[in-house]
């Protein structure tokens, strides 16, 4: 068979147990007693992977990753003696894997355009020749996580090779610098106990368990996103936690890919979780042609793709976020700055609602079950910013997107992770089919970095920044308020000290929280320019209490040009020049001066 | 314990002969049968059900255990014996025998048998009617635009090659008027690589599928359309077949006779209650009004069978239609259609009321793909920032509809005025059209930049200054007849 999955060694005769029962992607076998908990197994001929998810008393119960159309009583069940990893090593990046991490583009090539049952192949390529240069040299003492040497990735990626986390000795054996392929043994390492270690460029990680670090920092850099509504109001942290709730069509996938392009993190993890296979095709398509604007090369080239799309099995949806995770983890552990996204978190906790409905678990909220939470809770505690095992400062930031069943966000996915996480981007219906993008609720939506954040942002813009914000967001909550009324009675019915309110906020709104995905200078904003279009909406909006106050109507200011100017800054100005909004600065002072001045010489 | 002394490399199948026979049921349960006992059959496999009196029923097993096998029976278990009905497994899933030649111009039932007096589907290569997951590697992004002559449609929803693109309605409303017009004026038809129509009724009324067989005979292409009628009488637990069979031909004649092929599935609201009602049935634990936790799922493997492939010429459009409970968009069936869709056509009955046709409401309405099959070279340069700015104007100008219902038209400001004729405008001329009306996609356009010039250029910062020279301001010079050409820099 073509399946390049290990075998256990031992060439012990193996027993297999046999099917006894088959209910959509649950099987049960017997006996249990060959099985471990979590343990991998291979079902039937053509060796449908699966995992042990239960063993009770005589019976084991099996989540398998692919379809079992076929699979009937007394087909074979093997288990393979190790639980459900990852490979971890060079040639990660710029790949596409399912849900348990088999190679997308290689399938394609060997199998076709279909993805067939029981068709594998290995996650890591086993020719490719690696340039490895040692860092580390025989006879020092080693303990897992240190960085044994380096391999060049991608022209912009290091990649450091890993001691195994559990791994720890003396280093008996290491190989010169030069050309090595996954498969080759580049070191030894004894143990105290006499355990001797092979380490080769790769090792393996059990998806479901945490990847050890030294310690948790609490994180005060930005994560910028060149997204206004985010990294200006709703900011997150490298290392930190964000959902990104809304109904369908409201953002969600277009944020997770600008934030795919655009951060400032060193490696993207994205997961398709049951959602479309064009979308993964878009990003496959898309991320080669663009450019990193930090590095100058293609964003593939720092980009791992994960796709357990809607149509592929449920159970493997399930392990996909796991799967991405974990390599996430590693790529922290190298010292590097990681994001992952998570597209949709529904659809893996409706996996989880699936395979519990199957085992006839007694359902808790909405045919959820009652671990739904703690679930949750354990994926989003793998986000931080930590000291590494090496000694370096790295980070996994989680972004997820929740898909709550007709926009309700007091469902129980969305409630929950409401929980977990410090940023809340709360995606708006109305706000989307008025074609107002990002549709992100500013009023519902927070972040809990914010005071975090600020000593950077002092530090790269200048004083201010977050007296600003405060200043953009009262306006923005006192123009809430207003348009209460405003829906009752009209934009008219307002005195022009609240008119005023209304035109700031609506200048904040069009001029500076829109920003099209699809536009392309407005697409990225860098932390300058977002700063820049701030102070200077707000400079107006401070002028223009000075025209109410002399009582001149406010509609003469409105129709000034400088006003038609700051709207179309956002997609006219690209770089993150002051000099340009210094310009229109100056002519907004022009431009009231002599309405002021006017209107004052007429008065007299 | 048992242990055998065969290698791990030996992998066991059970091994049976390829056809299972059985008499006698446990238990009879809605569409359910229960067979005790059986040994050697496996999940998912296609059923044949036997009777004294009648054809055969087919079926397919739900779930196996020891104790018993879990039939779901396509044509309903009425008049089933408990004591002399026998079961044959038939050792395969549910199969389809697919060419181009034994299915176009036919009309088949909800299985795929004929109901047109012809030959059964034999010859062909037999396959799957589940179909397998495309693998997203070799999918191509869809970006070929399809001209509907329908401006809701070309100019702010637009739909291209690949897309699966739903029509939210309700009950009453003009979405098999739509559907029949898009097929007739759709570009894609006039394809040289040729073109299939495959059209799947779950459940609706005689009358309807009638209607879209005469618009198809009308409009001269019955040859290239294949219909799978699951009407309104006929058994539910056969709706669950019916799209996936129409599917399989679907993808047979995209990516193996690289044919541009337009799936219409109506109506998916009858398809979701048939699920439902066989999970109750099952006594599974119901998520949201009834229906399973895994609704989405099996939507999903309905829906995302559309697309295109590299290497491989044709293509799956797919238009399902459903009509939303109560017209209700928050409803598990267009909610999680919407989910997985790219998009979808909403159809609204306040705008039926004042008859405008097409009633399409714009607002919650989404093409997905639009942004990749507009532009330069597939529509025109300023197609994405028209369709923008006729959004945001008219998202505004029901605001304004809103308020002037609640102070009167007569104390709403100015500006608002504008907004509300823009709206009378936008629904009347732009919206409406007559069901033979097939515009090209400039005149949609240019449409578009009439409405929005009737506002003042303030209003307009979704456009680009040049654009509103070029289009919008081109326009009323033209219209008004005044010779200001050589203004032009
Ligand atoms: N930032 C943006 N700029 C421009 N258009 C946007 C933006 N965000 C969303 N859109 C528009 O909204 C549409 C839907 O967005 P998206 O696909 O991200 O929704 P979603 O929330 O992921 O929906 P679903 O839950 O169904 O997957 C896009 O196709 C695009 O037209
Ligand atoms: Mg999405």
């Amino acid at each position: 068979m073509n399946n390049s999955r290990p075998q256990i060694q031992g060439g012990a005769p193996e027993a297999l147990a046999e099917v006894t029962k088959v209910s959509g992607p649950v099987i049960k076998a017997r006996p249990a007693s060959l099985f471990v908990m979590n343990e991998l197994v291979e079902v039937g001929e053509e060796r449908l992977a699966g995992e042990v998810i239960s063993l009770d008393g005589e019976l084991a119960t099996i989540q398998v990753y692919e379809n079992t159309s076929g699979i009937g009583l007394g087909c074979s069940v093997h288990g393979l003696g190790l639980p459900l990893y990852v490979e971890l090593g060079p040639g990660l990046i710029g790949r596409i894997f399912d849900g348990i991490q088999r190679p997308l583009q290689e399938l394609c090539q060997q199998w076709g355009d279909f993805i067939h049952r029981g068709r594998s192949g290995a996650p890591l390529d086993r020719e490719h020749l690696w340039t490895f240069s040692p860092l580390r040299s025989a006879g020092e003492q080693l303990s897992g996580g240190e960085i044994l040497g380096e391999v060049a990735e991608s022209p912009i990626l290091t990649h450091r090779v890993l001691v195994p986390p559990e791994v720890e000795g003396r280093l008996e054996r290491i190989v010169p610098p030069g050309d090595y392929t996954l498969d080759d043994l580049i070191a030894r390492v004894s143990s105290a106990t006499g355990h001797s270690h092979e380490l080769k460029l790769f090792h393996r990680w059990p998806v479901r368990k945490i990847r050890p670090s030294r310690k948790r920092l609490l994180s005060a850099d930005p994560l910028i996103t060149g997204q206004r509504v985010i990294d200006t109001f709703f900011p997150l942290t490298k290392g930190g936690t964000a959902a990104i709730p809304g109904g369908f069509g409201t953002g969600k996938t277009i944020t997770q890919h600008q934030l795919t392009k655009w951060t400032d993190a060193d490696i993207i993890v994205y997961i398709g979780c049951g959602e479309r296979g064009n979308e993964m095709t878009g990003v496959l398509t898309d991320l080669p042609r663009l450019l990193d604007p930090r590095s100058g090369r293609p964003l593939i080239e720092r980009t791992i793709l994960v796709a357990n799309t809607s149509d592929m099995p449920v159970a493997a949806r399930e392990a996909s976020i796991y799967t991405g995770i974990t390599i996430a983890e590693y790529y922290r552990d190298m010292g590097y700055d990681v994001a992952l996204m998570a597209d949709s978190t529904s659809r893996w906790a409706e996996a989880l609602r699936e395979i519990s409905g199957r085992l006839e678990e007694m359902p808790a909220e909405e045919g959820f079950p009652a671990y739904l939470a703690s679930r949750l809770a354990a994926f989003y505690e793998r986000a931080g910013q930590v000291i590494t095992l090496a000694n370096n400062t790295g980070s996994v930031t989680l972004i997820g997107a929740v898909s709550p069943p007709g926009g309700d966000f007091s469902e129980p996915v969305t409630s929950h992770t409401k929980r977990f996480v410090q940023c809340f981007w709360a995606l708006d219906k109305e706000l989307a089919s008025g074609r107002y993008f990002p549709a992100i609720n500013y009023l519902q939506s927070y972040s809990g970095y914010s005071r975090q954040v600020e000593p950077w942002w002092r530090r790269r813009v200048g004083e201010g920044w977050l007296e600003l914000r405060d200043r953009a967001m009262e306006i923005l909550q006192e123009d809430a308020k207003l348009q209460n009324i405003v829906r009752l009675l009209g934009e008219e019915a307002l005195p022009d000290d609240q008119k005023r309110i209304i035109e700031g906020a609506r200048l904040l709104k069009d001029g500076f929280l829109q920003q099209s995905a699809f536009d392309e200078i407005d697409s990225y904003a860098g932390p300058e320019k977002q700063f820049f279009l701030l102070e200077i909406i707000l400079h107006l909006f401070d002028r223009l209490a000075e025209v109410v106050a002399a009582r001149i109507p406010l509609f003469r200011a409105l129709e000034l040009p400088a006003i038609w100017a700051i709207y179309r800054l956002k997609s006219t100005l690209k770089g993150d020049e002051s000099a340009p909004f210094q310009a229109l600065r100056e002519q907004i002072d022009l431009e009231i001066d002599t309405l002021l001045r006017r209107h004052h010489e007429s008065s007299f | 314990m048992k242990t055998t002394d065969q290698p791990p490399e030996i992998f066991r199948s059970s091994a049976r002969p390829s056809i299972l026979e059985y008499i006698g049921l446990e238990r009879i349960n809605g569409p359910l049968l229960v067979v005790q006992g059986v040994k050697g059959a496996s999940f998912d496999e296609q059923v044949e059900i036997l009777v004294a009196k009648g054809p055969p029923r087919q079926g397919r097993v739900l779930s196996i255990s020891e104790e018993c096998a879990v039939i779901e029976v396509f044509e309903g278990t009425s008049g089933l014996s408990q004591v002399s009905t026998r079961v044959r497994f038939l050792g395969h899933p549910f199969e389809l025998a697919v060419s181009r030649e034994e299915v176009m111009g036919r009309v088949f039932d909800g299985l795929g048998q004929p109901l047109d007096g012809g030959p059964l589907l034999t010859k062909g290569a037999r396959c799957d009617i589940n179909g397998l997951p495309i693998n997203p590697v070799a999918r191509v992004y869809p970006e070929e635009f399809i001209q509907t002559g329908v401006s809701a449609i070309d100019g702010m929803n637009t739909l291209v090659r690949g897309q699966k693109l739903p029509i939210f309605s309700g009950s009453g409303l003009a979405h098999n008027e739509l559907a029949a017009q898009i097929v007739r004026q759709a570009r894609l038809l006039s394809d040289d690589q040729g073109f299939a129509v495959i059209f799947a009724a779950m459940g609706v009324r005689h009358d309807e599928a009638e209607g879209f067989r005469r618009s198809f005979e009308e409009s001269g292409v019955l040859q290239n359309v294949a219909m799978f009628l699951n009407l309104a009488d006929d058994p539910a637990v056969e709706r669950l077949i019916t799209p996936r069979v129409a599917l399989t031909v679907a993808e047979h004649l995209a990516f193996e006779e690289g044919m541009h092929v337009l799936v219409l599935l109506t109506d998916m609201t009858n398809y979701c209650e048939a699920l439902r009602e066989v999970a109750t049935s099952k006594g599974e634990v119901p998520s949201r009004k009834g229906y399973p936790g895994y609704l989405y799922s099996d939507l999903a493997s309905i829906y995302e069978r559309a697309g295109r492939l590299q290497n491989r010429p044709g293509s799956v459009t797919q238009i399902p239609i459903l009509t939303m409970p109560d017209d209700d968009i928050t409803h598990p069936i267009p909610d999680l259609t919407g989910y997985i869709t790219e998009g979808q056509i909403v159809l609204d009955r306040s705008l039926a009321a004042k008859s405008v046709y097409p009633p399409v409401n714009v607002l919650p309405s989404l093409s997905r793909l639009m942004s990749d099959g507009i532009g330069p070279g597939r529509t025109r340069e300023d197609h994405q920032d028209i369709a923008n700015q006729l959004y945001a104007a008219y998202a505004r100008a029901r605001e304004a509809q809103r308020l002037a219902a609640i102070v009167g038209e007569e104390d709403i400001s100015p500006i608002d005025k504008l907004y509300l004729r823009l709206a009378r405008e936008f629904e009347a001329r732009f919206l409406g059209q007559r069901p033979d009306e097939n515009r090209t996609i400039r005149e949609t356009l240019d449409l578009a930049w009439e409405l929005v010039m009737l506002l003042p250029e303030q209003e307009l910062s979704r456009l680009k200054p040049a654009d509103i020279d070029s289009h919008g301001r081109g326009q009323t010079r033209a219209g008004a007849q005044v010779p200001w050409g050589e203004e032009d820099e």
